[in-house]
């Protein structure tokens, strides 16, 4: 195995996106006919590594090199011409053209100019047979399930010459057997020699097919691992992962008694949301901060979402203030004082035009109806008080709120919710790329919002902050609660323990 | 072979090999809209010749159709190509108007048939160019891009002439006076052209490349872009297309009335776009049928006709294709709301 080179090799690849480096000096190689897992929470740098390998995106420092020879892409075109084909997360396929358009439109098998629907067909049931689907080759895309598009979209990328194929999250609407299905196509490539960039959240799916593994964290490498050499445990922990900061101390009022479901401001049953989250129960007491702990895609904000009438429940109540609440939207979620905060801030969140004043008294202005109008004095002071009481920094009520910091960006939204006096307050990793001080500031405010009554769902990929600020720890696996403990009875390496373990039936 | 499972005929509890009907479905899912404009045209004539007592369904009267129309199906053939992209363009019936006005004034003025001709389809396409490069470079809405366009051609008519200008010419007067006779069955010379036109689309849409790329950006722009495809040109050319189709329908127009008239064509743009929805192209791009476009303008002759042998009120015209319109984006509806509930 030794005189076996890299088939692709990046060295010290960096990307900037303004100030921030989104790619840190990063070294990734792969193997030919081996399968090469990227792992690595939000904001790690996988899908800018997959872009800067795909020529999607340019470098800003770095070099790439194919069989050994320096190359540039430009775009994914020139990617594609040299070999690397890349299978995205959302299939980019056209669902109104055939199963056989869409494995060779843009080079179509042509006889005399004319593209040759028979050769395409024929050409195609060769490919798709190559995979083992028997599949009409003249139907059209969209009459397939997800899945068998899925697999289409590998026959594409296979049909040229492949030397590299990225799958980016690849099985992240599939079931089981689907991902069975895929997982024989993707052996089978790499029996030929193909090199894989394999990309998923799915630690057990990770294991059971990576030959090596590549950590990212925050744009940096961590390191290059044999799968059968990095313990699960290892590799949660190296994503994760540590940091220490000063909090202070928070007395943990409720963490004796168990939440008896009569005191439940908020009490889920049996809830589910479709490729999300699958039977949870949640009980929330009033001044009770539950922290939630589980990986990227373990089903955390899918949970957010059906707690807060974000997403529509497949199955399962949801009661607050012991009263059924069918919660079909977020207003409606408002109404009965239940309010989320977004993982992600700059989409779902802040409006980084508007004013801090205009970001603060959106949802109450919206709560309050058009024909309510809060006079503009008054508008101004309430802003003003939460500025002060926050230490929103600045402090300049008319700043667009783009031009803050992440972690006042993240403040000014956590404003405009406490504004609407909320009873339970969702928070979807909010302390998500702001700095550290930033950081002790929100998880201090959310202790003492609870001190004062608040009941807080609280969400992190930071396992010692969930344990810093929650009162209770519900972890998530798969989709599934898998145990709600209390805070006090964990230590990081405990909980790591339960975010890594591996589902039943494995190991 | 093992993977039979997951190649079974999707969503289909019914086991074993797929139905003639099943696998026909698969294939051709596309076309359910287009077959449902036959029916109504069926029906129409069908329903004509129940009102008129036997005397619409004849030759003379399917004849007439191509004869009245062949401006209108040349502007829905270029506009099948804009809307199956996705876009959709209003200046036709204006940029319609002013090659008409620009080779009758330029036949008046003496110029030869043969520079005349050219210059209309040259007008048309250069319009058709300005506007998608303004949709594709400038990202500027299809809508007011075309409608900029709309202003544009019609501001160019008046200023060629205010008044209209006749046309003597005879290679242009020949294209509509001359009728070859096949039995019963009469065409022009502007009927013919008019079906090569529909000819060469259907080649040109089903058959290249570029037809198959037209496809793919009205299925998914992304997608075609992600797949290497040459999304920027073909979305220009698709406007340049229907710009030069306006330029032609703009000499069997001229032909057709022996005159050009810079008031001709106001809302045609929106006859064109109904034939094209009505003969099943969705709007929403990437599914649809030149040949449906034929079939939409059929339609639409047909219920000017009956409306017109019955003698009743025009506005009849407005209000029965307004409906069908109406039903025929319901059905598109339902067939992209069925298509995207099964992702």
């Amino acid at each position: 195995m030794d005189e076996v080179r890299p088939l692709l090799e990046l060295t010290g690849a960096t990307v900037r996106f303004g100030a921030d480096a989104a790619l840190d000096h990063v070294d990734f190689r792969l193997y030919p006919g081996e399968v090469h897992s990227l792992m690595g929470e939000n904001g790690a740098g996988k899908s800018t590594l997959i872009k800067a390998i795909t020529g999607a995106l340019a470098m800003d420092e770095g070099e790439l090199r194919l069989g050994g020879e320096p190359v540039a892409f430009a775009t994914p075109h020139q990617a594609q011409a040299a070999g690397i084909s890349t299978v995205y997360q959302e299939i980019e396929l056209l669902p109104n053209l055939s199963v056989a358009e869409n494995v060779f439109l843009g080079r179509e098998p042509r006889r005399g100019g004319v593209v040759s629907r028979r050769l395409m067909r024929e050409h195609a049931a060769a490919v798709l047979e190559d995979l083992g689907l028997a599949l009409d080759p003249a139907s059209l895309l969209g009459t397939h399930s997800v899945a068998v598009q899925q697999l289409v979209a590998i026959a594409r990328a296979i049909s040229a010459d492949v030397r590299v194929l990225v799958l980016d999250e690849p099985t992240s609407s599939l079931d089981l057997d689907e991902v069975a299905e895929l997982f024989r196509v993707i052996r089978e490539l790499k029996a030929r020699g193909v090199a894989i960039l394999f990309v998923s959240h799915f630690l057990d799916q990770v294991y059971e097919l990576a030959d090596r593994i590549t950590v990212l964290r925050d744009g940096e490498l961590v390191g290059e691992y044999l799968t059968g050499e990095l313990l699960r445990i290892d590799l949660v922990q190296k994503m994760l992962g540590r940091e220490i900061g000063e909090v202070r101390a928070r007395g943990r009022v409720h963490e004796d008694d168990a939440v008896d479901g009569a005191a439940a401001v908020l009490r889920a049953r049996g809830v589910s949301v479709a490729h999300g989250v699958a039977d949870a129960d949640v009980d929330l007491a009033e001044g009770e901060v539950l922290g939630i702990a589980g990986l990227l895609g373990s089903g955390r904000t899918s949970l957010a979402h059906a707690l807060t009438g974000v997403a529509h429940l497949e199955a399962g109540v949801i009661r607050i203030e012991s009263a059924d609440a069918r919660l079909d939207s977020p207003r409606h979620a408002i109404s009965l004082g239940v309010v989320y905060s977004s993982e992600n801030r700059r989409r779902d969140g802040i409006v980084a035009e508007l004013s801090v004043v205009d970001n603060i008294t959106l949802a109450l202005q919206s709560e309050r109806g058009v024909f309510r109008r809060i006079p503009p004095a008054r508008r101004r002071e309430l802003a003003a008080s939460w500025v002060d009481a926050l230490d929103i920094r600045p402090p300049d009520l008319d700043r667009p709120v783009g031009t803050l910091s992440g972690g006042n960006q993240q403040k000014v939204l956590l404003a405009r919710l406490l504004a609407l006096s909320p009873r339970v307050l969702v928070l979807d990793e909010p302390t998500r790329g702001i700095d550290v001080g930033a950081k002790v500031e929100i998880q201090n405010l959310v202790s003492e919002l609870a001190d004062n009554g608040m009941s807080v769902v609280f969400i992190s990929a930071e396992l010692e902050e969930v344990l810093r600020v929650g009162d209770r720890v519900a972890v998530m696996r798969d989709g599934h609660i898998v145990e709600t403990v209390a805070a006090a009875d964990l230590t990081t390496d405990s909980l790591l323990a339960l975010v890594a373990q591996p589902t039943e039936g494995e190991d | 072979m093992a993977a039979m499972t997951t190649a079974r005929p999707t969503s289909r509890p019914s086991e074993g090999r797929p139905s003639v009907v099943q696998t026909f479905l698969s294939r051709h899912g596309g076309m359910m809209p287009t077959f449902a404009a036959v029916a109504i045209l069926v029906l129409l004539f069908i329903g004509g010749e129940i009102f008129l007592r036997g005397d619409f369904i004849k030759p003379l009267t399917i004849s007439n159709l191509l004869i009245n129309y062949a401006y209108l199906l040349v502007l829905a053939v270029g506009m099948t190509f804009v809307i199956l992209t996705g876009g959709i363009d209003l200046s036709v019936g204006s940029v319609m108007a002013f090659t008409g006005m620009l080779g009758a004034k330029l036949l008046a003025d003496g110029s030869p048939v043969w520079i005349a001709v050219p210059a209309m389809l040259l007008g048309g396409a250069v319009i058709g160019l300005f506007i998608g490069i303004l949709v594709q470079y400038f990202g500027v809405q299809p809508f007011i891009a075309s409608l900029a366009g709309l202003f544009l051609g019609r501001g160019l008519a008046f200023i060629v002439s205010l008044n209209s200008i006749k046309v003597e010419e005879p290679a242009v007067v020949w294209l509509q006076s001359t009728r070859m006779k096949l039995g019963d069955w009469v065409i022009t010379p502007t009927g013919i052209i008019a079906l090569v036109t529909v000819a060469i689309a259907a080649f040109v849409l089903h058959l290249t490349r570029f037809g198959r790329t037209i496809y793919a950006i009205g299925g998914s722009e992304q997608s075609a872009r992600l797949m290497g495809l040459k999304v920027g040109r073909t979305k220009v050319a698709a406007y340049v297309i229907s710009g030069t189709c306006a330029g032609l329908a703009g000499l069997l127009l001229t032909a057709y009335s022996n005159a050009g008239y810079p008031r001709n064509g106001i809302g045609t743009e929106l006859d064109a776009i109904a034939a094209v929805v009505i003969g099943g192209t969705l709007l929403t791009g990437g599914r649809g049928y030149v040949l449906g476009s034929m079939i939409g303008v059929f339609v639409y002759g047909t219920i000017k006709t009956i409306i017109n042998f019955m003698g009743a009120e025009q506005a009849w015209m407005q209000i029965i294709v307004g409906s069908l319109l109406l039903l025929f984006i319901v059905v598109q509806r339902a067939i992209v709301a069925r298509a995207e509930g099964r992702r």
